[in-house]
């Protein structure tokens, strides 16, 4: 089956060269049929790739190790759920995923836009056709995940045991899915300024992909962040590494253009503005992915030297190129057809997040190439830490943030004074009240930035909540309707409208969330016996006994052996039990002995959680294995050679051993406020997207209108 | 005042923003950055963000403190190196670390909680040495 999955990445990547030039040869010579034929090439391409996704999928389940791939990142032992995932754990894998659902992107896409946008559509094929074949290019080039090894292994080396976590899991794909929607307005766009149809057809035809490809994107940043909480056992789940700034950074650029294509449908402005947004919105997606594969910036996820960084670095400065070239070309096109006429209007207020959010991104950029840039400048390879990041990041999302309360609530063209403290009197009051109340009854005045970004959070709920509330009770004035139903017909009949309230929310909410647990973290790091108590914030916490579990943790990771901690954990007359462990995997290391070979492979926390909407308290333990250190050096020399199930005894016996007669271990524990609201405010959010993407009733009546008009004008222009 | 004018003073203090913004960026990185040295590199007295390869079998834990030896990644050169507080999971002979410290006297003294380290999996090493 390898042979078939390499020949269909290979007839695919001729299949999309066809896409591209037919699609071009069509537009340019007006050829229809040459259009549409290169458009169906898309859809072949899109049934290729799934089926050598699929062909690979399959392997990985079967655990067929003559797959180089799979013998890599699988193996028979591995829980099913985690080989399914495998496949994008590895590069080769990831490039498939990249390519299968770009051609799945674009074929529902062309398939939506089949009837409309004759100039646009064909040039936007040829683009995706080229993204996607340089993906397939790289498969069937350098990285070709249907390679097979002469020797077929015994066993794989087993996924790395860090990204056995579902989020982990989950994550990679939200994050491509992300990156891969971006292509989808920028091709467009791309398509527009080659056929010179610089109006806001592009952005309605690919609004909704732009958003749903946001929310994919946020969706993973937020669940790699739930991942780095709660599996990597230092208790953070933002550390501004390299990679987690190349996901931030696409969507900061993505949340911009969100904003101010609005703008341009609503007023024919920022038309330069947005096109240059897509094309960095793109390019940052594809510069992602480029530094998670490359090692070229020091990250604790240095996936090691990639054959492929050239080739994605000379691609990246083709698309910069490009884009740039093709919008100086346009500047004539891009004209605005409207001025700005007032600086309290919606538009400005836009325009100024828009200059917040790629402000934010520019810093981030900076930070994250600050060791190249540098090192370019004076020489040495200097690095900024995370406090940096936090002092320049600080004001900006304060702003922002206020903004996110604004904005929505303020008319096109023009605001008067008068009208806009009418609107923002009872939030701002509500602020205003937030705030003294935390100073008089909390210590949230330790903070100043969180205490001002309290405020402005419940501005920005006050806001939100207004609105919902004024446009339901109006909806009751006419309709007599009761209160929600009121609210869920409001928010149906006006999905973009109140979707976003929501997101704007959310948003809201989950900075409530960060800035809480960021500024009032509790942290104490301390070795402890058994019986012996700690105390951090108002918690007391016990060693009550130590475990060790042979075979199968909690978590269905797989792991062979587990050592942790029965923790008894008291606050005021509250009290529960916390069962905190580290996962010990195998190596296959030749030179340690045949029973040291379970002790010395990777090991990862599974820290134990008591989540709450008021506090998290988390607990991690780090056991010493120092007294196993002489048992283990002498069963190796003992049963070195003896029978697996001899030698599985032992080790069973050395983990009873460590049981009964724990050296003192060392623990990890965290207070942290209100840190749920993260996870909170980011699925509000995520609500709020998906109301504001659902296709509404009246854009439905909207197309088969216009399709109908279609139909009309194609029968009079035969007739 | 006329629009034209008005909106150059518009574009003039957006552009002053921008400056005064990117000249706040450069400043307080460079003055807040910490110099990336490897073994080879360190001089006595200053702190630097060490990073390398731990030497194999150079691991030596005293109670709370970890004693290990960082060399260059590509060469032979090494440093030793004294660090109190977490050590994260994936932290084993053979694997690139950075560490936050200073050079005295021929040792490296860490910063607490300061050690980070790279998280391979196990084929991309393989991939390299062969």
């Amino acid at each position: 089956m390898a042979g078939v999955g390499s020949a269909c990445l290979t007839i695919g990547l001729f299949t999309a060269l066809y896409a591209a030039g037919a699609s071009v040869y069509g537009a340019v010579s007006g050829r229809g049929q040459w259009v549409t034929s290169g458009r169906r090439a898309v859809y072949c391409l899109a049934a290729l790739c799934v089926g050598a996704f699929a062909i690979l999928e399959a392997a990985f389940l079967r655990s067929d190790l003559s797959y180089a791939l799979v013998a890599e990142a699988s193996s028979t032992d591995t829980p099913t759920f985690y080989k399914f995932t495998a496949v994008w754990a590895t590069q080769d894998g990831s490039l498939l995923l990249w390519a299968t659902l770009l051609s799945l992107f674009a074929s529902a896409v062309l398939f939506l836009t089949r009837r409309s946008l004759r100039d646009i559509a064909p040039w936007a094929t040829a683009v995706l056709a080229c993204v996607a074949g340089f993906f397939l290019f790289l498969m069937v080039g350098w990285e070709n995940p249907f390679d097979t090894l002469a020797v077929v292994p015994e066993e794989g080396a087993g996924l790395n045991p860090l990204l056995r976590h579902p989020a982990m899991m989950i994550h990679p794909p939200m994050l491509y899915t992300g990156y891969v929607g971006f292509s989808i307005p920028f091709a467009f766009a791309i398509g527009a300024l080659i056929a010179r149809r610089t109006g806001a057809d592009w952005i309605r035809a690919t609004r909704r992909f732009a958003l749903i490809a946001w929310t994919f994107l946020g969706t993973g940043i937020l669940l790699g962040a739930l991942w780095s909480y709660s599996e990597l056992g230092w208790g953070g789940y933002w550390a501004w590494d390299p990679v987690e700034n190349a996901s931030l950074m696409p969507w900061l650029v993505g949340t911009a253009f969100l904003h101010s294509i609005m703008v341009q449908e609503k007023r024919g402005m920022l038309k330069v503005w947005n096109v240059s947004l897509i094309c960095a919105t793109f390019t940052l997606a594809l510069l992602g992915t480029f530094l998670v594969r490359s090692g070229i910036l020091d990250s604790i996820h240095a996936f090691g030297a990639s054959t492929i960084g050239v080739q994605m670095l000379i691609f990246i400065a083709c698309v910069i190129a490009l884009s740039a070239g093709l919008i100086l070309a346009r500047l004539a096109d891009l004209r605005s057809s409207a001025r700005l006429d007032s600086l309290l209007s919606r538009e400005a207020f836009f325009l100024l997040n828009n200059l917040v959010l790629v402000g934010l991104c520019l810093v981030v950029l900076w930070g994250t190439f600050f060791p190249l840039i540098s090192e370019a400048l004076t020489g040495t390879e200097e690095t900024v830490g995370p406090p940096w990041f936090n002092r320049i990041v600080t004001p900006l999302a304060l702003v922002l943030v206020l903004l996110t309360g604004i904005g929505p609530v303020l008319a096109w063209r023009r605001v008067t004074p008068k009208r806009l403290l009418r609107i923002v009197a009872v939030p701002a009051a509500l602020a205003v009240l937030a705030a003294v109340v935390l100073l008089a009854f909390t210590d949230a005045g330790d903070s100043v930035p969180s205490l001002l970004m309290f405020a402005f959070v419940a501005f920005v709920l006050g806001v939100v909540g207004q609105e919902f509330v004024r446009g339901a009770s109006a909806r009751r004035v006419m309709t007599r309707e009761s209160w929600p139903r009121a609210l869920a017909r409001l928010a149906g009949r006006n999905r973009r409208r109140y979707g976003g309230y929501l997101v704007h929310a959310g948003i809201a909410v989950l900075f409530l969330g960060v800035a809480a647990s960021s500024a009032f973290i509790e942290q104490r790091d301390v070795r402890l016996s058994p019986g012996e108590t700690m105390r951090v914030g108002d918690y007391e916490v016990t060693y009550r006994e130590a475990t060790a579990r042979l075979g199968g943790d909690g978590g269905g990771t797989g792991a062979p052996i587990s050592f942790g901690a029965v923790m008894d954990v008291r606050r005021g007359d509250q009290s529960f039990t916390l069962h905190p462990s580290r996962n010990y995997y195998s190596t296959g290391d030749p030179s340690k002995g045949a029973i040291s070979r379970f002790f010395e492979g990777e090991a990862t926390s599974e820290v134990d959680v008591r989540w709450g909407l008021r506090r998290d308290f988390w607990l991690a333990v780090r056991p010493d294995l120092i007294s196993l250190e002489g048992p283990i050096a002498r069963a190796d020399r003992q049963f070195g050679d003896s029978p697996g199930r001899v030698q599985a005894f032992v080790i069973g016996t050395l983990a009873e051993l460590y049981r009964e007669d724990p050296p003192p271990a060392a623990f990890r524990a965290i207070v942290s406020p209100l840190v749920a609201w993260i996870w909170i405010g980011g699925a509000i959010a995520v609500l709020g997207a998906l109301v504001a993407a659902w296709p509404s009733p009246e854009a439905r009546l909207r197309r088969v209108r216009s399709l109908y008009a279609a139909r009309v004008g194609r029968e009079l222009t035969r007739a | 005042m006329n629009p034209a004018r008005k909106r150059k003073i518009r574009l003039a203090v957006a552009l002053g923003a921008a400056i005064c913004l990117a000249a706040v960026l450069v400043y307080t990185s460079f003055s807040a950055s910490s110099e990336a040295a490897q073994p080879s590199e360190l001089r006595e007295g200053r702190s630097y963000d060490l990073t390398g390869k731990v030497v194999n079998d150079s691991i030596a834990r005293r109670g709370d403190e970890l004693r290990f030896r960082i060399r260059d990644r590509e060469g032979t050169a090494s440093v030793p190196v004294v660090y109190t507080g977490v050590v994260p999971d994936p932290f084993r002979e053979g694997r690139e670390v950075i560490v936050s410290g200073e050079l005295r006297n021929g040792t490296f003294l860490a910063e607490r909680d300061s050690l980070v380290t790279k998280c391979p999996s196990k084929f991309t090493e393989d991939k390299q040495s062969s």
